[in-house]
């Protein structure tokens, strides 16, 4: 059963139209680097501005890519891995009580699993999925430099 | 291959399947979960304000309230990014989230863009979480 809602799932990832959100208004609400929690544990703010920074795409989940341990976690592993993302940072909360609780102050954000693109916090997993579903992902891949596989198969079946 | 309105069907379908097994008790309605309906219709006096309790299709004892999902429409979210709005969600819930909530998806529609699709998600089921094994739906 879980395999099937996962293929459905799958396809509906691929064909839906979600609602589209609003305009690209930067977030106000993530904290500058330096406030909250002090120190270099690993859930300080100042390591936390470094890892978020370091790489185009960076993910904090419950579990890894290679097995998630959360289904909105891996939700956020589908989605990428539809669009062809391979080289994304992906951190694991659930090896580290600091980090786990040390990104949600750093993000001002209560739940895992979230999401960085650019260095700029982007959402949860319901963001990233309506994102992918009205197209703005594609685009903001597209800005990172990352071509979403997704675009090819776009031009395949258009050219059909 | 799933066109649009089929895909949509099928997994509302299978939604509806989860659903009736993940209810923490048939009927019941527990303190969280009126304390979230209250916050939320009093912050973004809301058109429509879906909320189930989906604890129980989670790793956590029967009677949790620990996992939600919840539609919100309301006026209050025009010309706010998705970001803005699940912040405003977030801000309401802040004694709940820092608490007993540890997962809450949320669809935060504007009264036009419901319209346009009144289609309560549903969440992918569960693997485990840290328990570190695989948990069935």
């Amino acid at each position: 059963m879980s395999g099937s809602l996962g293929r459905a799932a799958a396809a509906l990832l691929r064909w839906g139209r979600g609602a589209g959100g609003g305009g690209g208004l930067r977030d106000q609400g993530v904290r500058a680097a330096g406030s909250g929690a002090g120190g270099g544990g690993s859930g300080s703010a100042e390591q936390l501005d470094a890892l978020v920074k370091k790489n185009k795409v960076v993910v904090f989940l419950k579990g890894t890519p290679e097995q998630p341990q959360c289904g909105f976690s891996n939700a956020v592993v589908q989605i990428l891995r539809l669009h062809g993302v391979r080289d994304y940072a992906a951190y694991n909360v659930l090896d580290d009580p600091e980090l786990r609780q040390g990104i949600k102050d750093y993000s001002n954000w209560p739940t895992i699993p979230q999401v960085y693109l650019n260095g700029e916090f982007v959402g949860g997993c319901d963001i990233l999925l309506q994102m992918h579903q009205n197209g703005d992902l594609v685009e903001e891949l597209k800005k990172l430099g990352i071509r979403s596989v997704l675009l090819d198969e776009k031009k395949d079946q258009d050219s059909k | 291959m799933l066109s649009g309105r089929l895909g949509r069907l099928l997994v509302s379908m299978a939604g509806r399947v989860c659903l009736s097994r993940d209810s923490a008790g048939p009927g019941r309605v527990g303190p969280v979960e009126a304390a979230i309906r209250a916050k939320l219709e009093q912050a973004l006096n809301p058109e429509v304000l879906e909320l189930r309790n989906e604890s129980g299709g989670h790793a956590v004892p029967p009677g949790s309230e620990t996992h939600f999902r919840v539609a919100v429409v309301s006026a209050r979210f025009e010309g706010l990014s998705p970001l803005q709005r699940h912040r405003l969600v977030h801000a309401a819930l802040s004694e709940e989230l820092a608490g007993p909530v540890h997962a809450l998806a949320i669809q935060a529609r504007t009264p036009a863009q419901w319209r346009e699709n009144p289609q309560l998600d549903t969440s992918p089921p569960c693997l485990g979480g840290s328990k570190k094994t695989r948990g069935t739906p």
